[in-house]
């Protein structure tokens, strides 16, 4: 068997006012558009993995958080109704989800010969989380390809960013090494904002784009000197000061994704492939991707 | 305005273990069975509704508050999930959660209903509203908590919820939901062996417990950032139950405390804890922090002065 491979890694933000303003027929809620600069770099990033070849998306999710342990999802399908409990007002999303459950486990047991405490959640009841949805929706909207979805264990809460750099980097190593085993092509996710401050006001039409900017000029600054870095292929660089963009920007990066997919990838010092910047209440988001192969990787913007 | 009515207060953890598992260990059965204490006094009371505060319900637009009639479905825990489903289907106070909608807005705060099928209604509550009022004899109405509030909001979102009882003359039970410690082993355990995570932990919840035995909820809230700089993991900005549940209550110490259980739920301090207000008072800090009655927002502190 082939090894397999890690054939793209994506940053995935998952405000679910992306999906909102997609108007999909899974969603319940019913927009006038909005956050075009993200959509459409989403929708460019989309058409290129429909040009990749691969056999599951495997994404790392801010919105299951755990605090004993990494949980993988362990059943092979999850059908029912995610409603967002931040803003169900825009994300009521009648999902039906395949999972490659032989993949999981394969990462599971890798993660756990590193020391790395785990579990499978096999409760048929156990609701999948928006970020997943939403990040996997806006890469793979035809849902064609199973996923993985891995939890993110609260290191930075319990104790520092530090030690979740550390620990998501050991994951990510655990993971890398599951997928060479199984002879699989795997597309890896991240999902999540960078700078993660949010206005704690809606407007009455959310879609209103003339409201909408980051919350303040330091989370701005910080966000691009990271965009800056992805751009310099710097991303060992990156990832060592990520405690402290994370402290300063209360990012969400603070969930391990980041970390956690830039270590399975060998932290590439390639550049990142841009495909677009914005604010969506406040958070700074950026759609980005690495591609291991220089023949097809591009500069988008 | 007449003066709220709140006829008794409950603190008790939003852990699933007293609900899924209470034989795991003795400890949970403790808990669940004080639980069932307060369902017996909540059944015996003339309350007509519950007002839950959860601190399992993150919210970051401003203040939600549950609307749907009847909320219906199978919740599962994001890390106890192997421990089973919690089939739910509450009743809750729509006219109340609209009525606190505008007294929040009037004293300054964002806030709104939260009305949807599905609409995932946390662990915390969940637990709560099972163990303490399982027939749905009265109906309830659940809080969020704002992930950014810090004192004075969480203060004025107590006050409302006083407009609001006396504009609608009800006389509520109001049940937070939060652990005292709330760090939790990062592996998993044999429930048999389950115990307060350190040492340290285990010295301030009980020093928490005496304060509320002697009623002194007050003097709990002004220790509210002490408390969250010990012993609760830095999740959010502030350890708000004791904001709110004293804000709701009345503010001040006069009241009959009674710790029903004491136990740990995979490290984390699980208490169940009831208030009565009463008239003696006990307690002789120095309240050194204003009180607030209407929020203004955020100051704005970046745009002002010589940066």
């Amino acid at each position: 068997m082939p090894k397999g491979e890690i054939v793209l890694g994506c940053l995935a933000p998952h405000p679910p006012h992306v999906v909102y303003a997609e108007n999909p027929e899974q969603n319940e809620p019913v927009s006038e558009g909005g956050w075009e600069t993200l959509r459409w770099g989403y929708n460019r990033l989309a058409r290129k993995l429909k040009s990749i070849d691969y056999d599951a998306l495997v994404i790392f999710t801010p919105h299951w958080q755990t605090y004993i342990g990494t949980h993988f999802l362990g059943l092979p399908e999850f059908k029912s109704k995610s409603v967002d409990p931040v803003f169900p007002n825009i994300f009521r999303y009648n999902y039906d989800i395949k999972v490659d459950v032989d993949l999981a486990e394969k990462m599971r047991e890798k993660a756990s010969e590193h020391g790395i405490i785990t579990k499978m959640m096999r409760n048929q009841d156990f609701r999948v989380d928006y970020g997943t949805i939403t990040s996997c929706h806006m890469l793979n909207p035809d849902w064609d390809k199973p996923i993985v979805t891995i939890s993110s264990n609260r290191n930075a809460h319990y104790y520092s960013a530090e030690v979740m750099n550390e620990q998501a980097a050991a994951l990510g190593r655990a993971c890398a090494e599951a997928i060479e085993e199984s002879g699989k092509k795997v597309v890896m996710i991240s999902s999540h904002s960078l700078s993660h401050r949010h206005f704690v006001t809606e407007s009455p039409l959310p879609e209103d784009m003339s409201k909408e900017h980051i919350y303040n000029h330091s989370q701005y600054v910080w966000d691009m000197k990271l965009v800056d870095l992805m751009r310099e292929g710097k991303m060992r660089e990156l990832i060592d000061i990520l405690p402290e963009f994370t402290e300063q920007t209360i990012a969400e990066t603070e969930a391990g994704g980041l970390t956690w997919m830039m270590a399975a990838m060998g932290f590439p010092d390639y550049s990142a492939e841009i495909y677009g910047y914005q604010s969506v209440i406040g958070t700074g988001n950026l759609v980005a991707a690495w591609d291991p192969n220089s023949v097809t990787r591009e500069i988008v913007l | 305005m007449e003066d709220a009515e709140v006829l008794f207060g409950i603190y008790c953890p939003p852990h699933p273990q007293p609900l899924l598992s209470p034989d795991a260990n003795h400890g949970y059965s403790k808990l669940r069975a004080a639980f069932e204490t307060c369902r017996e006094r909540i059944e015996q009371s003339d309350a007509d509704l519950l007002i839950v505060y959860s601190t399992t319900w993150p919210s970051i637009i401003g203040h939600q508050i549950q609307a749907h009639p009847e909320p219906e479905w199978v919740h599962v825990d994001d890390d106890f999930h192997y421990l089973g489903s919690m089939p739910y289907k509450f009743k809750m106070d729509v006219d109340f959660a609209e009525c606190l909608v505008d007294s929040a807005k009037s004293r300054g705060l964002h806030s709104r209903t939260i009305a949807y099928d599905g609409f995932p209604i946390d662990t915390g509550s969940v637990v709560a509203l099972k163990l303490l009022n399982p027939d749905n004899r009265i109906p309830a109405c659940i809080v969020s908590s704002n992930m950014y509030a810090n004192r004075s909001e969480t203060i004025v979102l107590g006050k409302s919820i006083r407009d609001a009882l006396s504009k609608q003359k009800k006389k509520a039970v109001v049940v937070v939901v939060s652990s005292l410690s709330n760090r939790m082993f990062t592996e998993h355990i044999d429930p048999t062996e389950d115990r307060i995570h350190s040492p340290k932990d285990d010295e301030w919840n009980r020093k928490i417990l005496e304060f509320f035995a002697d009623g002194r909820l007050e003097d709990l809230s002004q220790l509210s950032r002490e408390i969250h700089g010990q012993i609760r993991v830095q999740k959010v900005v502030a350890y708000k139950p004791a904001w709110w549940m004293a804000a709701t209550m009345g503010q001040h110490n006069n009241y009959d405390g009674e710790v029903l259980a004491y136990e740990a739920l995979h490290g984390s301090g699980g208490a169940v804890v009831t208030l009565t207000p009463s008239t003696g008072s006990v307690g002789d800090k120095e309240f050194d922090e204003d009180d607030v009655e209407y929020y203004h927002g955020d100051r704005d502190v970046l745009t002002k002065g010589m940066l």
